[in-house]
């Protein structure tokens, strides 16, 4: 029972890093019917640009925890914004209206360039963060000495992925741009006849997922201490499943989907073996993709039109 | 009356085949002016290029005496431009709130309550559906909301494809009675193609007929109507 509910607040914390991710998967896809395969590298970005700012704000004297935290978060949601706009602006948006298979394969290429660019600047060997948020609670514990724990930082992660998938769901559902977004998705010509610049929404959703992969970049660099140029494809790789389960193109299915990944990877290797807990992921995409290719919350049309 | 919208030689292609073939027409500020022809004549891809999707090949498009050919069509749009494009094109997983709302993108600020409301007045159809999906609505109704949508920018002109393809009579005299009455009551200019000859006609106040991608007559309403080789082309077995 401890050991499980151990398990369960490891998955939760997990699932919404990935949660955050599998976002930018859906939301591309959704707009432009693209997997955008070099979004696990924006993610990997993210987590190089909170460490270096981490790394400046020290040698800079800024040791604060909350502030230190709060300037990693916008720089590397900056940075990777960047990143995401430019990724669109030259390896996708030329490409519109050709074939489905270019912009992949364009996609795949940059995922690769960005991957050795990295490695580049900044070296093939693993940048280690020291722990900044340490610390928690235990909630509870067993006879033998097994300490169920909760830390600050699991706190930390869990409460801003869900006030950010809040704040994103109201920004989709309530305002202009969402609502461009979503008009997008359904029928670009239509909604450039009604005034929307499609190429400027487009860019947009791609800034938008860059942004929340970056959060979830800084939050794995936190919890996980190091980081490489490599850790990209496999967090990419589960995001992914994680947007396919729960329906690409669905954003609470998106959300969904993380959360179970997460779980799924968590009670995996603690009941299972922790050698082959990537390979639970890959088997549920397999299995999704067989059995329910639209996912938990993705819609079967029935519409007229 | 001035002259709204002014399309000069316009030549649309769509790859190598020659859509509009040097389309030359205007509209008046304040006019109801129609477009007749037979299907694949290029009514339509006339419509979308004065939007700016696609962009003519030759050719000028004037609107309000500037010059917007290849101009982005958002930038189009935004100088007062709506289109009621053929197929409807609503947005079927949006609630009817949220195509109206779409609508308003080029509007005035602060505009949208007043505009909201003329338009349910125009649609009261609309009214009692507006939380419903887009997409579950039928589709004299859809029509509705693509017209409703084009009004909500209040645009200087309004363009209209085949706002009566597909729909019981009832509903077409009705939505023939709407376009009269924002024409008079709004002052709006209306450019509309229509398959429905007879009714267009004698609402219109002048009109064009296209032919394979040229305009080959064009004239008030009541003499298009009066001419024997329109009766024959368009009108036949008609009223
Ligand atoms: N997207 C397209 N790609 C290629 N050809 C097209 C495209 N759209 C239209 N055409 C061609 O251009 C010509 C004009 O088409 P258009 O839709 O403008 O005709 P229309 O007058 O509106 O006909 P209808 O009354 O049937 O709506 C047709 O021959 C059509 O096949
Ligand atoms: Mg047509």
């Amino acid at each position: 029972m401890e050991y499980f509910l151990q398990q369960l607040i490891n998955g939760l914390t997990l699932g919404a890093i990935y949660g955050l991710i599998a976002i930018g998967y859906t939301m591309v896809y959704g707009i432009i019917g693209m997997i955008n395969f070099a979004h696990g590298e924006i993610y990997m970005i993210g987590a190089f640009v909170s460490v270096i700012t981490f790394l400046v704000l020290g040698a800079l004297g800024i040791t604060w925890v909350p502030l230190a935290l709060a300037l990693m978060l916008i720089f590397a949601m900056l940075f990777t914004s960047v990143y995401g706009w430019t990724v669109e602006r030259i390896a996708y948006r030329p490409l519109r209206g050709s074939q489905r298979l270019a912009p992949l394969i364009s996609a795949i290429g940059m995922s690769i360039f960005l991957q050795n660019y990295v490695q580049v600047l900044q070296g093939a060997r693993v940048k280690p963060l020291p722990p900044i948020v340490s610390g928690g609670f235990s909630v509870m514990e067993r006879a033998d000495g097994f300490v169920v724990s909760l830390s600050y930082l699991q706190i930390f992660i869990i409460l801003l992925t869900v006030a950010l998938m809040y704040g994103f769901t109201q920004l989709i559902q309530r305002t202009e741009l969402g609502r461009a977004q979503r008009a997008c998705e359904q029928d670009k010509v239509m909604a450039g006849l009604l005034g929307v610049n499609v190429d400027r929404t487009i860019s947009l959703t791609f800034v938008m997922g860059a942004a929340l992969a970056a959060v979830a970049g800084m939050m794995v660099t936190l919890y996980y201490g190091v980081i490489d140029f490599y850790i990209g494809f496999l967090a990419g790789v589960k995001a992914f499943t994680a947007a396919v389960l729960g329906g690409i193109g669905s954003l609470p299915g998106a959300m969904l989907g993380g959360l179970c990944i997460g779980l799924i990877e968590a009670f995996w290797s603690a009941y299972f073996t922790t050698e082959y807990k990537d390979v639970a992921a890959f088997s549920i995409l397999v299995l999704v993709l067989i059995f329910r290719p639209t996912g938990l919350l993705g819609r079967p049309e029935i519409e007229k039109v | 009356m001035s002259t709204l919208l002014k399309v000069q030689g316009v030549h649309t292609f769509y790859g190598s085949i020659e859509a509009l073939k040097g389309v030359d027409l205007e509209v008046g500020t304040g006019e109801i002016v129609t477009l007749i022809g037979a299907n694949g004549a290029g009514k339509s891809t006339l419509l979308m290029t004065i939007c700016g999707n696609p962009h003519p090949r030759g050719g000028r498009i004037y609107f309000e005496g500037e010059d917007i050919t290849g101009r982005p069509t958002y930038e189009i749009i935004r100088r007062g431009i709506a289109q009621s494009p053929e197929g409807r094109r609503i947005f079927p997983r949006m609630t009817v709130l949220e195509n109206l709302q779409m609508g308003s993108i080029t509007a005035r600020p602060g505009s949208f309550d007043t505009e909201l409301e003329r338009v349910l007045t125009l649609f009261p159809r609309l009214k009692e559906r507006i939380g419903q999906r887009a997409g579950t609505m039928s589709g004299g109704e859809q029509q509705m909301l693509a017209i409703g949508r084009a009004l909500m920018s209040q645009p200087k002109m309004l363009l209209l494809d085949e706002p009566s393809l597909g729909l019981a009579p009832l509903v077409v005299k009705q939505i023939f009675e709407v376009v009269k009455e924002i024409n008079r009551e709004q002052k709006m200019t209306i450019f509309m193609v229509e398959q429905n000859a007879y009714h267009a006609l004698k609402l219109a106040h002048r009109a064009y007929v296209m032919v394979t991608g040229r305009i080959t007559m064009s004239g008030t309403g009541a003499q298009l109507l009066a001419d024997p080789e329109v009766r024959a082309a368009y009108l036949e077995g008609g009223h």
